[in-house]
């Protein structure tokens, strides 16, 4: 059923297009062998930005990543939001198109935020249901991606690798492994990052993504991280992306770059960074 | 206007306006020349700013608690119109 | 009440606290953690009013702007997951907010930043030729329905809503008096053009569908004949009409 005909991420470093990099990438994208967009701003009808991303798109791979699909919301998915994502896919055709383990929406509300989810049956049920709708939609497998979370909840029965591993046995979706969300999530809540990275099926991550945190306290003195993307990657983060590649293998890795963003060079450099660490690894 | 005087005001306007102009293609996807516009609003997947009180206080204005007044180029604006003078905003006679 | 209802009511009203059920690191309270989402939440949706507001913002000061947009976000969050249309509502907000009543002109400048955006994102269209024009008559045109560029914003205002935006965009101090606004967008970048004195109601008729001739007759009184070369100008030098409607006139 799902089509795969379209391209796919090289095994190299990516960047998030930021509109300011145009130009910059345009001249010499250096180490960045492909780019990833925010889908929700590219669903305008016309403009600079879709004119960008057709001129992108004739030289990169993209990747389309969902930031407002709320797969793990409670209600319904939003078939208008679907039908304009499938707009989207359907005329620009990305090698890839991941979204989120997490929820935005409640009730016609839009939050702006990726918002957390227990791990339980029920939750495990809808999030696959709505993933298969949206791989049935988009006539392709999709990447999930791994959440940055700053609580628990009670309720909770089973653990995130678990639901993660659970969701692509039933869907056959991939993974989005974000390596600085695992950093966070587990900091923030004792855990070990490495034996998350172990529990998780390493063969179906098909991206990889990279940012960099924000460190605070919580009120009882506790690390508690904030998933800011707006710093370089973390040194902790660059060893779990070691780990993980050299487990799992090199796959297409992303440096996410959302807020405070550098000019060109300083991001390019973390993405080299990224190359040049994968080519130790493989060595 | 009435209809005859319309057509040969625009008689004579075209003849004008089309002299004037040549049709000039769309520039390509250049850079931006106003971030201000585009950047509006763009979506993210990062997370704010941590534990600072943006989220976690509000001014209360419903709780009639409401203490700032605005404080910018407002107070330079000094139009006649505006409500802390004298007039009210010039009404027009606008089509039925 | 679901979950998910009460984290999202949660999140929306600082005073509430966060709801049952939640914990932190070692089964401790959620505390600050979930204010990191509220943070999130409340702080992002008002950096989106910062910038597609940076005029109004400007007017008012920045920490008077940001207390009344948190006001904004929490009455009215976004209905849509695309930012780039977030806003809508402003206008209307700041037209009942007591805060700014005696700002009569702020709604309308909320106005103009939201159509510019709007434009910005609209759809895109190949500008008509003027040559083309030169193969009709005058009285074919009056009789003819432009099409109009996607792109294509107007506002009315009884206030010098043009001179204000320009006044913060390195321009002159505002006279009084009242301005109609044409938006248009030759090539990406959207640009706000004042029109003639009445021209505003000839726009708004053209948007309508009325023809050439018909939309001109809609002219208020201060608009006169030596206007309409104006208008013709305004909207061929910034690519504003893109064609015919119907009756086989499909440029």
């Amino acid at each position: 059923m799902l089509d795969t005909t379209h391209p796919s991420l090289p095994p190299r470093p990516g960047v998030g297009f930021k509109a300011q990099h145009f130009s910059d990438i345009q001249a010499d994208p250096g180490p960045v062998a492909w780019l990833e967009i925010h889908a929700e701003n590219y669903m305008g009808d016309g403009g600079r930005p879709l004119a960008q991303l057709r001129a992108l798109a004739e030289r990169f791979p993209i990747s389309v990543h969902g930031v407002g699909l709320s797969i793990g919301g409670e209600g319904p998915l939003d078939t208008d939001h679907l039908a304009r994502l499938k707009h989207l896919v359907d005329w620009l055709n990305p090698a890839s198109f991941s979204e989120h383990l997490a929820w935005s929406t409640h009730e016609g509300a839009y939050l702006n935020d990726l918002l957390p989810l227990p791990y339980m049956q029920d939750t495990l049920a809808r999030v696959c249901d709505h993933i298969d709708r949206v791989q049935h939609t988009l006539g392709r497998r999709m990447l999930l991606e791994n959440p940055a979370t700053y609580l628990e909840f009670a309720e909770t029965e089973m653990t995130e690798t678990d639901f993660l591993a659970a969701i692509v046995r039933r869907t056959g979706c991939g993974l989005l492994l974000d390596v600085n969300n695992v950093h966070v999530a587990c900091t923030n809540r004792g855990a070990d990052p490495v034996a998350y990275l172990d529990a998780l099926p390493l063969d179906q991550v098909g991206e990889i993504h990279l940012g960099g945190h924000d460190a605070q306290q919580d009120e009882h003195g506790n690390p508690l991280l904030i998933d800011s993307h707006g710093a370089q990657v973390a040194d902790p983060v660059w060893a779990l992306y070691a780990h993980t590649i050299a487990r799992g293998g090199i796959r297409p890795t992303l440096i996410e770059w959302d807020t405070d963003v550098p000019d060109w060079p300083v991001l390019a450099a973390e993405a080299a960074r990224a190359a040049t660490l994968a080519a130790e690894v493989a060595a | 206007m009435s209809n005859t005087k319309t057509t040969l005001a625009l008689a004579g306007a075209l003849t004008a306006a089309i002299a004037a102009h040549t049709a000039t293609p769309a520039a390509a996807q250049a850079n931006e020349k106003c971030y201000g516009v585009s950047l509006a609003g763009e979506n993210d997947c990062a997370a704010g700013p941590g534990t600072t009180c943006a989220g976690t206080s509000s001014v209360d204005y419903q709780g009639n608690a409401w203490s700032l007044v605005p404080a910018g180029t407002c107070e330079t604006m000094d139009l006649p119109g505006d409500r802390m003078g004298s007039l009210e905003p010039l009404m027009r006679d606008l089509p039925s | 009440m679901s979950g998910q209802h009460a984290f999202a009511a949660a999140l929306l009203a600082p005073r509430l606290d966060p709801p049952a059920g939640l914990h932190g690191r070692g089964g401790r309270g959620a505390g600050r953690r979930f204010d990191i989402y509220r943070n999130n939440v409340v702080a992002s949706l008002i950096a989106a009013m910062e910038t597609g507001f940076p005029v109004v913002r400007a007017l008012v000061g920045a920490e008077f702007f940001t207390a009344m947009a948190g006001e904004f976000v929490r009455a009215h969050p976004p209905s849509s997951p695309r930012l780039m249309l977030y806003g809508t509502a402003f206008p209307v907000f700041l037209a009942a907010f007591a805060p700014v009543a005696h700002l009569g002109y702020l709604a309308d400048v909320a106005r103009l930043e939201l159509a510019l955006r709007e434009s910005y994102h609209a759809a895109d269209a190949t500008p008509l030729d003027p040559r083309i024009l030169t193969t009709y008559t005058a009285e074919d045109l009056a009789r003819m329905r432009l099409r109009l560029a996607p792109a294509l914003r107007l506002i009315r205002s009884d206030w010098p809503v043009l001179g204000i935006w320009q006044a913060h965009h390195g321009g002159r101090p505002p006279q009084p008096g009242p301005q109609d606004v044409l938006i248009a967008r030759p090539g990406f970048d959207p640009v706000p053009l004042l029109l003639p004195q009445g021209g505003g109601a000839v726009i708004a008729a053209l948007k309508e569908g009325k023809s050439l001739g018909s939309a001109l007759e809609c002219a208020d009184s201060e608009f006169q004949d030596s206007d309409i070369l104006e208008l013709l100008n305004i909207l061929l030098k910034h690519g504003a009409i893109c064609g015919f409607q119907g009756e086989g006139h499909n440029a």
